[in-house]
């Protein structure tokens, strides 16, 4: 097992990509934030926090999103999905939005994540932020627009984000 | 993650961690209904047939929409105007029906036992939309679905059920699905509609008095009196029934508490039930309705996936 991102580096790494947000949307007036359960909320609730840090005063419109429904694995035998909560309690008709996900592999997470969202609305744009992107490894033609680090790992070998509020403790590991 | 049966013929074969599974997906499918876009392509590659040999409505439709928002190719048959009525036997026609490439089966039939003979002969999921006096699984988990909603949770709830148990699989579906989920349930109508030794064998409380039986629960359940199925006279008159056993406004504002009405449709207006206690407050009546629809969504969801599947 191989650290890619301490604890420290984790919340650096956070810092930067709020600000990356904030350089490309500064008051968040027409941008919305959307994290991909399950486990894509909580970077994008790290994220959320931040904002409301560095904009004091500015509301960012964020929900969370979940795509059991739309994945293309239903019938492949790999075993049923439990859906988990969705909530977004706001229109993202011609809204920018920014998808927020861990990390980014074969790419067909987020092309449910495209056909969910697609239900909810027609934004204006669609970005999308992750923490991991493991690039080489895509199935799909999707590319991320803010990412937290890069890394290139072979297909047995499987990236793990650990979270303080579910694992105990911040951390990024390679497990071979 | 997954449902322990391959089909849902009865709410007996089934364990409570199904039906919590079951309630947990519905939950989910209850917000997709929520949005301007009631539909999800989940099944978008499964064709599912609704064989009803026996009149129905909402059940049908409840399925139907279940079905369609699931993004599911659905056919309907039903047997008025069928080959049925040229002798054609239940095997024979199920199986022309899936020679057409059906993977999954929602089945109604007015002999108790059908679906379970069926799912011994075809290879897909069965879903039984009730069959005969046994079993109407999905309406029982609406029902109970209903009333976790309403109440917060149906373990240690006190439900009783009024009416006629003898021919109701509504009945017996909700008392094995509230008894696995740890509610208490009382039965309660004319003796000559309760079974003999239905305390014993599944273990709830009997009265013959409908206001001992409202004035002791959190949760009402009044079922339709159900002329079709009776062979011979078991009460004299509806009217009398009525007066006995109806469940009407001046009956529940004499009882110390406010309980939750339920009833599984249709309303016989005036004999069960009467009109203002089933458009008040008090009735989850048309929530049922509306559960109903997550609630399959749920169980196809959950068992469609079964044919073909590495299990």
């Amino acid at each position: 097992m191989k650290s890619i991102l301490t604890d420290r580096q984790l919340a650096i790494t956070i810092d930067r990509l709020s600000h990356q947000l904030i350089e490309n949307h500064p008051q968040f007036e027409n941008t919305v934030l959307i994290g991909l359960q399950p486990r894509g909320i909580y970077l994008s609730d790290r994220i959320n926090n931040k904002l409301q840090t560095l904009l004091p005063g500015v509301k960012v419109p964020y929900g969370r999103l979940d795509i059991t429904f739309y994945r293309d694995d239903y019938k492949s035998g790999k075993g049923l999905h439990t859906p988990n909560e969705t909530d977004i309690d706001f229109s993202i008709d011609n809204k920018h939005v920014v998808l927020v996900d861990d990390v980014l592999y074969t790419g067909r997470t987020i092309r449910s994540a495209m056909d969910a969202m697609l239900d909810f609305g027609r934004p204006a744009t669609v970005e999308l932020l992750v923490l991991i992107d493991r690039r080489f490894s895509r199935e799909l033609p999707i590319q991320p627009d803010y990412t937290g680090r890069t890394i290139d790992a072979i297909i047995t070998e499987k990236v793990r984000v650990l979270w303080k509020e579910r694992d105990g403790k911040d951390e990024v590991v390679l497990i071979a | 993650m997954s449902l322990s049966a391959k089909h849902l013929l009865g709410i007996r074969d089934l364990k409570r961690s199904d039906i919590e599974l079951i309630f947990q997906t519905a939950d989910q499918f209850k917000e997709v209904l929520q949005r301007p876009i009631k539909k999800v392509p989940t099944l978008r590659d499964t064709t599912i047939v609704n064989v009803f040999f026996e009149n129905s409505t909402r059940t049908r439709i409840s399925f139907e929409l279940a079905e369609k928002r699931l993004g599911a190719d659905v056919v309907n048959f039903s047997a008025s105007g069928s080959s049925v009525s040229k002798g054609e036997t239940l095997i024979d026609t199920v199986n022309n029906i899936l020679s057409m490439k059906v993977d999954l089966v929602v089945m109604r039939h007015s002999a108790t036992g059908a679906p379970h003979f069926l799912s011994k002969h075809i290879n897909v999921p069965i879903v039984n939309a009730g069959d005969g006096i046994n079993e109407h699984p999905t309406q029982a988990l609406l029902d109970a679905f209903s009333i976790r909603e309403r109440l917060g949770s149906v373990e240690g709830k006190k439900v009783a059920i009024c009416g006629d148990i003898m021919h109701s699989r509504v009945a017996l579906s909700n008392i094995y699905c509230l008894k696995k989920l740890g509610a208490e349930v009382t039965v309660a109508g004319p003796p000559t509609l309760i079974p003999k030794y239905i305390a014993e064998a599944l273990g709830v409380n009997v009265t013959y008095d409908i206001r001992e039986a409202l004035n002791w629960c959190d949760v009402a359940n009044i079922l339709r009196i159900q002329l079709e199925r009776q062979n011979m006279p078991l009460f004299s008159s509806l009217r009398e029934y009525s007066l006995a056993y109806g469940v009407n406004r001046a009956l529940l504002d004499s009882l110390q508490k406010e309980i939750v009405i339920m009833h599984p449709g249709p309303i016989n207006r005036g004999v069960e039930l009467s009109s203002d206690v089933a458009d008040s407050g008090q009735s989850i009546i048309l929530d049922q309705v509306e559960n109903g629809v997550a609630t399959r969504m749920a169980v196809l969801y959950l068992l469609a996936r079964k044919e073909g599947a590495k299990e």
